[in-house]
This record gives structure tokens, C-alpha cells and sequence, in this order.
């Protein structure tokens, strides 16, 4: 596979980029009456550069896969704004949505169920090249091959008449890379694509992803709840909290030094590779995540925060304020 | 190995399946063999009847069933003129004297159903005239009459009142009794031997003929036997094969494939489409179906095509859109729907590409028992009287049978014929079809 020469966005100008981003789904009662809603995305910003890998890290229910989904272009915002070189997503209709969406390529949490059990590889590859209109076959073959190649399948012979069931977890989420790959991407959507899978290939297929990346200078937004498998394989980490992103950093600054009490309390509660500290009282927040339908007024960690400060937290919603190089938190401790 | 394949091998490991697909093969080389055998023209133009059936005995069953059952009841015998030798006994002023001997070679004891002459004269003015004696094995000569003989002519031997009345019984019976006083035995036997008829013929013109044919008709016919028009019923029961089997597969995918796409767009929309599919389900299943065939087959045609096509019209919003839309239901939030929509997939793309294969494994069995009963209900509706006007097909069959009260004359095999041929059909299909409900239904495979 040839990378996609870059074109298109003004130098300087971020690949993607999000401004006050909302995706809220209506609550509705007999169809029709609206008793409220999910407020998923609730004001998200973010930039992502051509060849950038940054996460986005959070745990689950706080808005991430809807966060992907919207970027994806399969909700549309209800609010704010996306734009991919520099075109807004929510106008994007009929031919220029399809064309983003080649140039999107979106790799799932569970590889099972992504791949339809009824095609074998070739099959599923194929797929979004003829619905692009990739003709003729020998050139669809030719790509599915290479897909299979780079994703480390080959021979291509040996898995290309195989269905998904025949094929191991590890196998089938390189299957679903290849699919991702296969229309030349300029950004690659990755939501928890390991937390399926055994512990053992997931190094493997984070390398994959990195390596990847790294070689077309693809853009990556790795979603995952697991803040240890940041560090190696990707640039900067976005921390989202109540359907909003509370940090941003790169990733050696986040994870030595977290400016927001609950990227600290990630960050406290993984695993320590010192066994002395293994019994080590740790300062984990108790309380639920917040409810997306009925957000906590003010800051929305609030209410789990051990520093939140009667009059301020609960009251102000905090800005995203600059804490260093390329590094923000939304946090009244910060002001 | 492709799903399908896995599950075509896994399914030679069920006896059942395999005698079924035996049963429907059998069914579909039949069917091949009669449209080629027979075509379609000749066909309707065969079960319409009328002379090319004369020389056939009336509501016979198969020879096999009558042998079978330990019976000798005879078949047709013919002698033509044709092959026998015709003698100028005289010839004076013009007027020639012929004479023909027809012989038959009688085998059984029972007797025949009845004896006919067919005449054909080929004459300018003058009609030939005809003087007819029969000759028993024991050379008892009885008079039959004579006549001056048509273009076409018929005499209808046991059907002669006079000579019933002379013989004491019926004619096809005293012509081929034993000899004695006439009504004295319990049950009266035929003797074999050879029988003649002579034919004095006096021709009024030099170059006037006379062909004449004598048909002894038997009680049997053939492998299946005739009807009350003497049809052979293989005609019926051949073609009825093809007409069934195109009948049901067409109603049976016709109905099927429309409701699941139906089923599967009213999923995939969701919304107003959803629930307009779920309220013309609803209506249309309070319709009944047979009320209706019987209207349109009452105040329009009863031709096959159309009731086909009101089948499959009513069809399309069945209750299976109920059951296919619970099958499709979880698939809208599955993973490789949602890779489809960001990779771009068109929405009709994904229902007949991502939802649709999804669930036809399991949608095979119920298919391939659906078949059969829509062979049942063209039976039924023939029965009813409302079957295809030109066409023979089982259930027309059993119409003719039904309303000749084939039963209670004792023409059994005229009901069960096309009988055993409606069940072999649903056994067939029902066999391969539950068979294939354990291979393809993963809720049966346990168990």
C-alpha cells in the first residue's frame, strides 16, 4: 500500500478538529413526547493532526464510542462543530459523506462480531472497495493482498478463503485492521480495539496499529478505558469525563504529571509493577460515573472529587485552562 | 468451508434428510421428463378430451393394482381390418360382397367393460352397407344386425338394447358367456377362446372401402388407470408434477423473499416505515386467505397464474414478518452492520447484503416445508372447484374423482393416486425440512 499523498488542509491546519462538539440523544415517551436526553458528547474539543496517535481515555459510559461514532458520521451532532480538512462533517451529504468515509477507517472493540460470520476474508475486504467502486478485480485483489500483507496475514492464500469463526481473536482484529486500511485512510478510528482480546496479542496488535501509523503517517484516535496501554503507542492522551474531555496532554507529561484530580485518580488506579505496593491503600474515587441524562451542575467530577471546593466546583463549570507545553486542564485547582 | 457447504455435509449424516432429497429428486426427473415428454400445448390439449381417448375403457384402475391383488381382469383388445384379411366373395353390375373377419383372442374369464365397432367408409354416393354376425369358440353364430355405414361410423355392441334383450343379458357379457340357459349360474365366467366378427360388406360402388376396427374393452388400463372421460390419468398425474412443484416453490419464494426484505427495511428504517409494515401486517392477517381465492376464482379466473399471483400478493405482509423481524431486530446493532455504515454501505446494500444472508440459514428449513403447502392449498382449491380451467393437475384429479363419486363406485385408485402423490410431496419436502431445521437452527442444534 502506497500512502495517500497529504493533501487538501492548510499547513498548520489540524487533520480533525472539534469545537464545542455535542451529541445528545432525545428521550422520548410514546414516540413522540420528549422527556429529556443523553447528553453523550457534551462540548468536546479536540484537534488531531495528519499522522498524530492520541487517546482518548476514559472509563466506560463517558461518552468515548459516542464520541467515535459522531466523528465516524454515523450520529449526527446536535451541536457545535467537526471538521476533516477543514470541511464540517455535519454538512457532509451523498457523495463527499461517502468519500470521508473512505478516508476514515474504523477498527471495532469486538473483531467477532465486526466481520459478517457469513463472508469468508476475501469477502469482507472486498466489500468496502466495491462499494467504492474499485474496479476491476484483479486491482480489488491486488489490495485485499497487500491489506492482508501489511496486517501481517501473509501468505494472503492462507487466510483469504476463511471464515471468521476459523480464525483466532488476534486474526480477526487484523482482518478488521486490513479492512480499515483497505481504502487508504488519512485517519484510522480504534475504539478499545484490544479490550477483547487476550492479554498476549494485545502488544501485538497496538504494535500493529503504531507501526502502522507511523509508516502511512496516518492519523489515530485510539479510544480505550486502559490508561497502560497509552504510553508506547500514542503521542497525546485525552482524558473524558462526563462527555467531555477534562485533560489533554502529551502522553509523558499526563502520566507523570496529571493536572487534573481525575486523570490522577486513572493514573492511581493502575496496576504497580512494585510488589510492595501491591497492598498499598489507594486513594480510588468511590461514587458512579455521572448520569449523561441528569450531568451534575458545575464541574462534573464534583461530586467523587476529594479537593472539590464548596461555592466553586459545584456552581462554575472550569474552562479548559493551559497547565503547560500542548498541556490542559479543566480544573478550578488549576485557576 | 463456507457455512453453507458445512452444512450441506453435516446434513448427509441424517437418514431422513437424505431420503427427502431422494423423494424430491424423484419428484423434480419426473417433472423434467413429463415437460419435455409432454409439452405444455399438448398437454391441455390432451386432458381436454374427445376422441383420441375412444379407444380407451372408462374408469379402469391400473393393471399392477388388479394383478396384485391376485385379479385378472382384462385389458383392451382390438382387432383391425387392417390386418385382417378382407375375401371378395362376389361381384356383379357394379355391387361387390366383402367379407372381414375380426378376430379376438380371448384370455380371461371376467368380461370385458364393452365392445365397440368403429366403421369408416371411404365412399362418392353410394353408403356401404354392413351385415354383422358374431362367432363364439364353440362356432355359435349370433346375429348383430346391419347397417348402412356413414363417413364415420360407431356401433355401440353392448350397448344394443335388442340384442340384450334376445341374449337375455347384457351384450359384452352374453357374447363371451359360457354357453347354457341364459341367468342360471351365481356368477357367470367368460370362456376364452378366439372370437370373430364377420363383416359381410356390400359395396354399391367399385371403388368403395370399408375399414372397421372392434374394440373389446378391458376393466384395466395402463399404470394408472382412466377416468370417467377416458383420460388416462398419467397424463394428469405427470403433469400434475411440474404444475405442483412450480406452483409451491414459486408461491413458496415469492411469499418469503418479499417479507423478509419487507421485514428486514422495516427494521433497518425503523420509525414510521417500521410501524406502517407492522399495521399492514396486522390488517392483512385477519384477512383470510381461502375466502378470498374463492372470490377472485369465482368473479375472475380460476387460471393457476393468477391464483399464484393472489397467493403471493396476500402473502407479502404474513405473520412471518412478525417472526423475521425478531430475528433481524438484534442484528441492526451488530458489529459488521455498524462497520458497513462507516465504510459507507448504501441502506439498501446493508438489508440485502448484511441482514438478509444473516438469517437465511435459518429461514431455509421453514422455507422448504412451506413448499409443500402451498402444493396442498392448489389441491385444495382445485378441490373446491377452482382449479385451473385447462391444466391437469392432482387436485383436479380428485375434483373429477370427488364429484363422480369415484369412492362409492369402488374406483379407489382414482382418489388415491393423486393422494399419494400430494403426501410423497410433503413427506418429501417435510423430511429434507426438518431435517435441515436441525443442521441450520442453532436453538435445535443441542438437542
Amino acid at each position: 500500500m502506497s500512502p495517500r499523498p497529504a493533501q487538501a488542509a492548510a499547513p498548520g491546519e489540524p487533520l480533525l478538529a472539534a469545537r464545542d462538539l455535542q451529541t445528545h440523544f432525545e428521550l422520548r415517551r410514546w414516540g413522540f413526547l420528549r422527556t429529556g436526553s443523553v447528553r453523550a458528547v457534551d462540548g468536546v474539543d479536540l484537534t488531531l493532526d495528519a499522522g498524530e496517535a492520541a487517546a482518548v481515555v476514559g472509563e466506560s459510559g463517558c461518552g468515548k464510542s459516542s464520541l467515535a461514532r459522531t466523528l465516524l458520521g454515523l450520529h449526527r451532532p446536535t451541536g457545535g462543530e467537526a471538521r476533516f480538512e477543514g470541511q464540517p462533517l455535519a454538512r457532509l451529504r451523498g457523495a463527499a459523506l461517502k468519500a470521508y468515509r473512505a478516508r476514515v477507517g474504523y477498527v471495532q472493540q469486538d473483531p467477532y462480531g465486526a466481520l459478517p460470520p457469513f463472508m469468508d476474508v476475501r469477502r469482507a475486504l472486498e466489500e468496502p472497495l466495491i462499494v467504492h467502486g474499485v474496479a476491476p478485480r484483479a486491482e480489488r485483489e491486488r489490495r485485499i493482498e497487500a491489506a492482508l500483507e501489511e496486517v501481517g496475514l501473509a501468505p494472503a492464500g492462507e487466510v483469504w478463503g476463511k471464515y471468521p469463526h476459523q480464525l483466532s481473536g488476534g486474526q480477526q482484529q487484523r482482518v478488521v485492521i486490513a479492512r480499515a486500511l483497505i481504502l487508504r485512510p488519512r485517519m484510522i478510528l480504534a475504539d478499545e480495539p484490544v479490550s477483547m482480546l487476550d492479554a498476549s496479542v494485545r502488544v501485538e496488535i497496538l504494535e500493529l496499529l503504531r507501526r502502522i501509523q507511523r509508516e502511512h503517517r496516518l492519523a489515530l484516535l485510539y479510544i480505550t478505558h486502559d490508561l497502560s496501554t497509552v504510553r508506547h503507542y500514542t503521542d497525546r492522551v485525552l482524558v473524558m469525563y462526563g462527555g467531555r474531555i477534562v485533560e489533554q496532554a502529551p502522553v509523558e507529561a499526563l502520566l507523570e504529571r496529571p493536572q487534573h484530580p481525575y486523570a490522577e485518580a486513572l493514573l492511581a488506579a493502575l496496576a504497580d509493577p512494585d510488589p510492595a505496593n501491591a497492598r498499598r491503600e489507594r486513594p480510588v474515587p468511590g461514587g458512579e460515573p455521572p448520569s449523561l441524562a441528569a450531568p451534575p451542575p458545575g464541574c462534573r467530577f464534583h461530586p467523587r472529587c476529594p479537593y472539590a471546593m464548596a461555592g466553586t466546583c459545584d456552581v462554575y463549570d472550569p474552562p479548559a485552562l493551559g497547565v503547560g507545553e500542548g498541556h490542559t486542564a479543566a480544573c478550578w485547582l488549576r485557576a | 468451508m463456507s457455512p453453507w457447504r458445512e452444512g450441506i455435509a453435516r446434513l448427509r449424516r441424517y437418514p431422513s434428510a437424505v431420503a427427502g432429497l431422494a423423494i424430491i429428486a424423484a419428484l423434480i426427473a419426473t417433472a423434467v421428463y413429463t415437460v419435455i415428454a409432454i409439452p405444455y400445448p399438448q398437454a391441455q390439449e390432451l386432458w381436454r378430451g374427445g376422441e383420441r381417448w375412444q379407444e380407451l375403457p372408462v374408469n379402469a384402475g391400473p393393471v399392477w393394482a388388479d394383478r396384485l391383488l391376485g385379479g385378472d381382469a382384462p385389458r383392451t383388445l382390438t382387432a383391425s381390418s387392417a390386418a385382417a384379411e378382407t375375401v371378395e366373395e362376389a361381384a356383379y353390375d357394379g355391387v361387390r360382397l366383402n367379407r372381414t373377419v375380426l378376430a379376438v383372442d380371448y384370455p380371461y374369464t371376467e368380461f370385458p367393460s364393452e365392445v365397440t365397432l368403429f366403421l369408416e367408409a371411404d365412399f362418392e354416393q353410394r353408403r356401404p352397407f354392413v351385415r354383422m354376425r358374431w362367432r363364439t369358440p364353440d362356432g355359435e353364430v349370433i346375429p348383430l344386425g346391419a347397417r348402412r355405414v356413414g363417413e364415420q361410423g360407431r356401433v355401440s355392441i353392448s350397448q344394443d338394447r335388442g340384442l340384450e334383450s334376445r341374449l337375455g343379458r347384457a351384450p359384452q357379457v352374453g357374447l363371451f358367456a359360457e354357453p347354457g340357459p341364459a341367468g342360471t349360474e351365481e356368477r357367470p365366467e367368460a370362456r376364452p377362446g378366439r372370437y370373430e366378427l364377420i363383416l359381410e360388406t356390400v359395396h354399391f360402388e367399385r371403388t368403395s372401402q370399408l375399414a372397421a376396427e372392434l374394440v373389446v374393452y378391458g376393466q384395466v388400463h395402463g399404470l394408472l388407470g382412466t377416468d370417467h372421460e377416458r383420460r388416462d390419468l398419467a397424463v394428469a398425474l405427470l403433469w400434475g408434477t411440474p404444475v405442483a412443484l412450480a406452483f409451491g416453490l414459486l408461491a413458496a419464494v415469492g411469499t418469503t423473499v418479499t417479507t423478509l426484505v419487507i421485514a428486514a427495511a422495516g427494521v433497518w428504517y425503523g420509525g414510521w416505515v417500521d410501524a406502517l409494515i407492522q399495521r399492514l401486517t396486522e390488517i392483512n392477517m385477519i384477512l383470510p386467505l381461502l375466502p378470498i381465492l374463492v372470490m377472485v376464482g369465482t368473479l375472475y379466473s380460476t387460471s393457476i397464474w393468477l391464483m399464484l399471483g393472489v397467493v403471493v400478493v396476500l402473502g407479502i405482509f404474513s405473520a412471518g414478518i412478525k417472526m423475521y423481524r425478531a430475528m433481524l431486530l438484534p442484528l441492526r446493532e451488530a458489529g459488521y452492520i455498524e462497520a458497513a455504515r462507516a465504510y459507507g454501505a448504501s441502506n439498501p446494500r446493508i438489508i440485502l447484503r448484511y441482514m438478509v444472508p444473516r438469517i437465511l440459514p435459518v429461514l431455509l428449513p421453514t422455507f422448504v416445508t412451506l413448499i409443500p403447502t402451498y402444493v396442498f392449498l392448489e389441491a385444495s382449491l382445485a378441490v373446491l372447484g377452482l382449479g385451473d380451467p385447462v391444466l391437469p393437475t392432482w387436485g383436479k384429479v380428485l375434483h373429477d374423482a370427488q364429484a363422480q363419486s369415484a369412492l362409492y363406485h369402488g374406483h379407489y385408485y382414482w382418489v388415491l393416486e393423486p393422494a399419494a402423490l400430494l403426501m410423497l410431496t410433503g413427506l418429501g419436502f417435510a423430511m429434507l425440512g426438518f431435517a435441515l431445521d436441525r443442521v441450520f437452527n442453532p436453538r435445535l442444534r443441542s438437542v
